[in-house]
């Protein structure tokens, strides 16, 4: 193997070429190719139903691509299926916890199935709650919680085994505003470790915090850069008016 | 190997599996209390003799022959005698009331008629309307009014009676359907209850989301079955253990044989039945669709097992279709290990069939679950 090789591996999380989902007559994704950079916090974007959800379960090995390649964390998306799944955490749209497990039992579940036991395990579930600041509601049941702690607990969840990369869908939607900010602060000090996170959201506040973007319309990725060149690509003036301007115009092409 | 589950997350699964399953009131409640109460119902309900046919006797002979036979009726069984009568009317009236199912009448001349040598004649009138009642007054009464005449032609002539055949009902000498029944509800239970609540475990999952966050992890295919089967491996234990006791103390279902040998068959039994449950569950996409394909794999389950109905009258066909079935050798070995104290010698080959059933459905289901949420 090339050196030029090796350093491209290191330097890119996510790489796709051409990858295409389909359900039925339904393109969900159409000829994507991304590319997420190690380490950097990678937002996507895009109206309801534009394939986000679509791009990251196919990323996370929850569907299989219809066509086209990708390599996640150096593996190839394909052949190397449990590879992939040792390096990624994942937090779904939907709360995907176990409503009658306790904040410590799903927390401690997760982190035992990454394979961590005895008194790492121990230490580990010590660190996240002092990380997300769970220790409060630690014995309450999950399907008790309020939207942000939910929240904070899915990201204690599938951060458990301190993943290389990791894949947030809507993460603070229904979340309120501090609980928000909070949460982007903890975002920030996973990249800061190292961590690649790619985040889908519907807030131009969070996409601005974003350090590269990706837009997604009707499973086409149709832009891709920093907040700042996005809108200049298209002629508008902030990201917002960007996003109004394609659902604009895909209900002209729908109708 | 245990090292190998070790590492593929089957022990954060077990664990996880038993809190939910603690917490889980409607289950719980389902596999423990439903079973005994169904077992109560079926056992008292379900009964394919009679026995005890409210009886009037209106004895017009008065004699000691004629109180002869109404004893010989009595210690049938079928006939339980409530009162005498004075007239026909009243038999007519009292088995139009429903107060008595059958009317035993003798005339005025039947001690004459035997002192003379004559045939005799006594009359049972039966409320037919019941085909169970009637069928059983009538081998009742056909019984008595046998064993009678043999014993009067016996005194006659001095001797012996010339024929007698003797029935000896091995097993169940008092031929009483609880004995046969209630090992089969037991059955029927277990392999309901397995089959339904393993049916919704795994969809229920898919159906909360939780799939979908589970599949992500590195966690194995076999450990995420296996977590999800063996809790209620543990479950269909306590099931069992639940009806059989009751079985014991209400019905008095005799335990003749090894309860060690029938709790080792059990498991793979069990095991079995969770099998097809956890088939159905990864095959389906939501819980309702689980619960009718659930009742359609009970129903051949309870009709062609040889449950209810003995499977040697059956069609060729239906016997074919019992022969896949996990509840039809299970029968065998529990009416065998209960009833005739049947030893593994006896019944190896219905063993042999649960245990292959139960591996080949398990590793089926393993083999078919996909770690994706399509
Ligand atoms: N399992 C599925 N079966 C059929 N169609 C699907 C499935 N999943 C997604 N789709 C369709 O694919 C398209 C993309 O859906 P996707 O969930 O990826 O969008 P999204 O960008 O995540 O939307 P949202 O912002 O609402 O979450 C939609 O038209 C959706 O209806
Ligand atoms: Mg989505």
């Amino acid at each position: 193997m090339s050196t030029a090789l090796d350093t491209v591996a290191t330097e890119v999380a996510v790489q796709t070429r051409g990858l295409r989902k389909t359900f039925g007559p339904v393109v969900a994704v159409e000829g994507l190719d991304l590319e997420i950079r190690r380490g950097e916090v990678f937002g996507v974007l895009g109206p309801n139903g534009s394939g986000k959800t679509t791009t990251i379960r196919m990323l996370c090995g929850l569907l299989t691509p219809s066509a086209g390649d990708a390599t996640v964390v150096g593996y190839d998306l394909r052949s190397q299926q449990s590879e992939i799944r040792r390096s990624i955490g994942y937090m779904s749209q939907r709360f995907g916890l176990y409503d009658d497990l306790t904040v410590r039992e799903n927390v401690r579940f997760y982190a035992a199935v990454y394979g961590l036991r005895g008194a790492a395990l121990d230490a580990r579930i010590v660190e996240l709650f002092e990380q997300l600041e769970l220790t409060p509601r630690a014995e309450q049941l999950a399907g008790k919680l309020s939207g942000g702690w939910k929240q904070k607990l899915g990201l204690a969840c599938a951060t458990a085994h301190h993943p290389k990369m990791l894949f947030l869908d809507e993460p603070t939607a229904g979340v309120d505003p501090a609980a928000r900010r909070r949460f982007w602060e903890i975002i920030y000090d996973l990249a800061r470790d190292g961590t690649t996170v790619l985040v889908t959201t519907h807030y131009m506040d969070e996409a601005a915090r974003c350090q590269r973007l990706a837009f997604l319309s009707r499973g086409h990725l149709i832009a891709q850069g920093t907040a700042a060149e996005i809108p200049a690509q298209f002629g508008e003036r902030t990201i917002e008016d960007v996003f109004i301007e394609l659902q604009r115009r895909d209900e002209g092409e729908a109708a | 190997m245990l090292a190998r589950f070790r590492r593929a997350g089957l022990w954060p699964m077990l664990r996880k599996e038993f809190i939910q399953l603690r917490r889980d009131r409607l289950t719980l409640a389902m596999v423990v209390v439903l079973p005994a109460v169904q077992l109560l119902l079926f056992g008292y309900a379900i009964r394919t003799e009679v026995r005890n046919l409210p009886t009037v006797v209106l004895d017009e002979s008065q004699s000691s022959e004629s109180r002869a036979l109404i004893d010989v009726m009595r210690n049938t069984g079928n006939f339980r005698v409530i009162g005498s009568v004075a007239s026909r009317a009243e038999v007519r009236r009292v088995i139009e009331r429903g107060e008595a199912s059958a009317a035993v009448i003798i005339p005025p001349d039947f001690a004459a008629n035997l002192k003379r040598g004559r045939s005799a004649t006594a009359q049972i009138v039966v409320d037919a309307a019941d085909p169970m009642a009637a069928s059983a007054a009538i081998s009742g009464a056909a019984l008595a009014g046998a064993a009678r005449s043999s014993a009067i032609l016996a005194q006659r002539t001095g001797g012996q009676p010339p024929l007698e055949v003797r029935v000896r009902p091995w097993y169940n000498p008092g031929m009483r359907s609880e004995a046969y029944i209630v090992p089969g509800v037991i059955g029927v239970l277990l392999s309901i209850t397995s089959l339904v609540v393993m049916s919704l475990a795994v969809v229920r999952e898919r159906e909360r989301g939780t799939l979908e966050q589970l599949v992500v992890t590195p966690l194995g295919r076999t450990s995420l079955l296996l977590g999800k089967v063996l809790p209620f491996v543990a479950v269909g234990y306590v099931q069992m253990t639940v009806v059989l006791v009751l079985g014991k103390l209400v019905f008095d279902i005799p335990v003749r044989g090894s309860l060690l040998l029938l709790y080792l068959i059990a498991g793979a039994f069990i095991t079995a039945n969770l099998g097809i449950g956890l088939l159905i569950s990864t095959a389906v996409k939501s819980q309702v669709q689980a619960t009718q394909l659930g009742y359609f794999v009970m129903l051949p389950n309870i009709l062609l097992s040889g449950f209810m109905f003995p499977r040697e009258s059956m069609p060729e066909i239906a016997q074919w279709i019992g022969l896949v079935l996990p509840l039809t050798y299970f029968l065998t070995v529990l009416r065998g290990i209960l009833l005739k104290s049947a030893s593994l010698s006896a019944i190896w080959p219905e063993t042999l069939a649960l245990v292959t059933m139960a591996t080949v459905l398990f590793s089926l289901s393993v083999l078919r679950f996909r770690k994706t949420v399509e």
